[in-house]
């Protein structure tokens, strides 16, 4: 294995939805996006709602989007193990739509929790910028 | 001896019965590939889901950690005992050897004088324990009507028990299902959830990158514990429900193989006994009017 990439890996709880070598990988993490590259710093990260962006050798790269979730990073792997996870190319702008009234109801139902409200503020804000 | 007509009658009748247990079975069949794939499908999750706690909360057992959702009340009076059974009937032993389980478990906790709490998953496993033990449950969980178990039904239940539990409802939770070993075989399972029995953390020799690199947490590690507390319980629901899936599409279609053989038998029996019966006559006819003649 080269030094240039690492073990990548998705998984949701209802299936693994990508495994493979990456050169770099962007998460959505808790206290910011961060971009991690081969021999990363160990690192565990809780996420919030945005887009895992990851680039493959081949120049290839695929997009997925998270609503929550869990990132781990050692040097040789990049595990995130998401709540709910969809690759960008299957949201058609009919689910995006679904996407965001479920969120609108969970801000409706935030009351005065500031976290959910500002948890499902940004859920909607990420879900408008992929239309 | 039942007459030719009542014979006929219940060859057709069994032959039909026959048909529809053949049915049953090739659709449990199916069922059960798709259930074994979701289950399959969710494994690598919950594998990951369990290093990672593993090795997050090794670290605070041993610090004397605090979140209740790990190391439990310090109590163990009042047990929680979530029963996962199917909405169906006609699988064999799957619904009654679960609930056979928790009942046992059950009367054993009130035997040693503690309080028990029942929350059921299911409906055939709430008919099975109401008589016993209906003044014990508290919650049911209704599973019907769900064509494809996702993950939102594990996280209502782990809703409404972090909610219990939170309120001081119960000290311990242990869910009941039936693990999926083969067609044949499916072992009643008990599973203590609240607090949790942590896997061990592996060797650290075998995967000296992985283990031995110190992490850095963010935002910090208390709050990636909680998550990963309250994840686990979804995670270890939502396993419990897609293994009793895949064992009760098993257990069905191993009691509608039976069914189907056994009504085979029952069609060789009556048709041999048909034909007796129709020989029988045939004879005594003929001697009616050799006997006849005869007298002529």
């Amino acid at each position: 294995m080269s030094q240039s990439t690492f073990t990548f890996e998705l998984v949701s709880p209802e299936r693994l939805l990508t495994s493979g070598e990456a050169e770099s990988v962007v998460v959505p993490g808790a206290d910011g996006d961060f971009q991690v590259f081969a021999q990363h710093a160990p690192v565990v990260s809780t996420l919030r709602p945005g887009v895992i962006d990851v680039a493959f050798p081949d120049q290839k790269s695929a997009r997925y989007f998270v609503r929550a979730g869990l990132v781990e990073v050692n040097g040789a792997r990049c595990t995130v193990l998401a709540q709910d996870a969809h690759d960008v190319k299957d949201l058609d702008s009919s689910r995006i739509a679904e996407e965001i009234s479920t969120a609108e109801r969970q801000l409706a139902n935030a009351g005065d929790d500031h976290d959910a409200k500002a948890l499902a503020e940004r859920t909607i804000e990420q879900l408008k910028s992929l239309v | 001896m039942a007459t030719l007509k009542e014979l006929r009658g219940r060859i057709a009748s069994v032959t039909a019965t026959r048909k529809i247990t053949k049915a049953m079975q090739m659709v449990a069949a199916a069922k059960l590939r798709r259930a074994q794939d979701a289950a399959n499908a969710a494994r690598p999750y919950a594998e990951r889901m369990d290093a990672v706690l593993a090795s997050v909360a090794k670290g605070f057992v041993e610090q004397g950690a605090t979140q209740p959702l790990l190391v439990g009340t310090g109590k163990d009076d009042v047990h929680a005992l979530v029963v996962m059974t199917a909405e169906r009937g006609l699988c064999g032993g799957f619904n009654s050897s679960i609930a056979k389980l928790a009942r046992h478990d059950a009367q054993k906790l009130m035997g040693q004088g503690k309080t028990v709490k029942i929350i059921t998953v299911g409906s055939k496993g709430a008919d099975n324990l109401r008589r016993d033990l209906g003044s014990k449950f508290v919650d049911h969980v209704d599973l019907r009507g769900i064509r494809r178990l996702s993950i939102t039904n594990a996280e209502n239940i782990s809703d409404k028990l972090t909610s219990m539990y939170e309120a001081g409802e119960f000290d311990v939770a242990t869910i009941y299902f039936s693990e999926f070993k083969s067609v044949i075989n499916q072992v009643p399972t008990a599973l203590q959830l609240i607090p949790p029995k942590l896997p061990e953390v592996e060797d650290d020799s075998k995967d000296n990158d992985a283990s031995q690199a110190a992490y850095d947490y963010e935002p910090d590690e208390e709050a990636i514990l909680d998550y990963l507390l309250s994840r686990n319980l979804s995670t270890q629901l939502f396993r419990g429900l897609l293994e009793n899936a895949a064992s009760e599409q098993g257990a069905r279609m191993t009691a509608m193989d039976n069914a189907t053989r056994n009504a085979g038998e029952m069609i060789d029996k009556l048709t041999i006994s048909y034909n007796r019966q129709r020989q029988a006559n045939i004879t005594k006819e003929l001697i009616e009017i050799i006997s006849g003649a005869e007298a002529l």
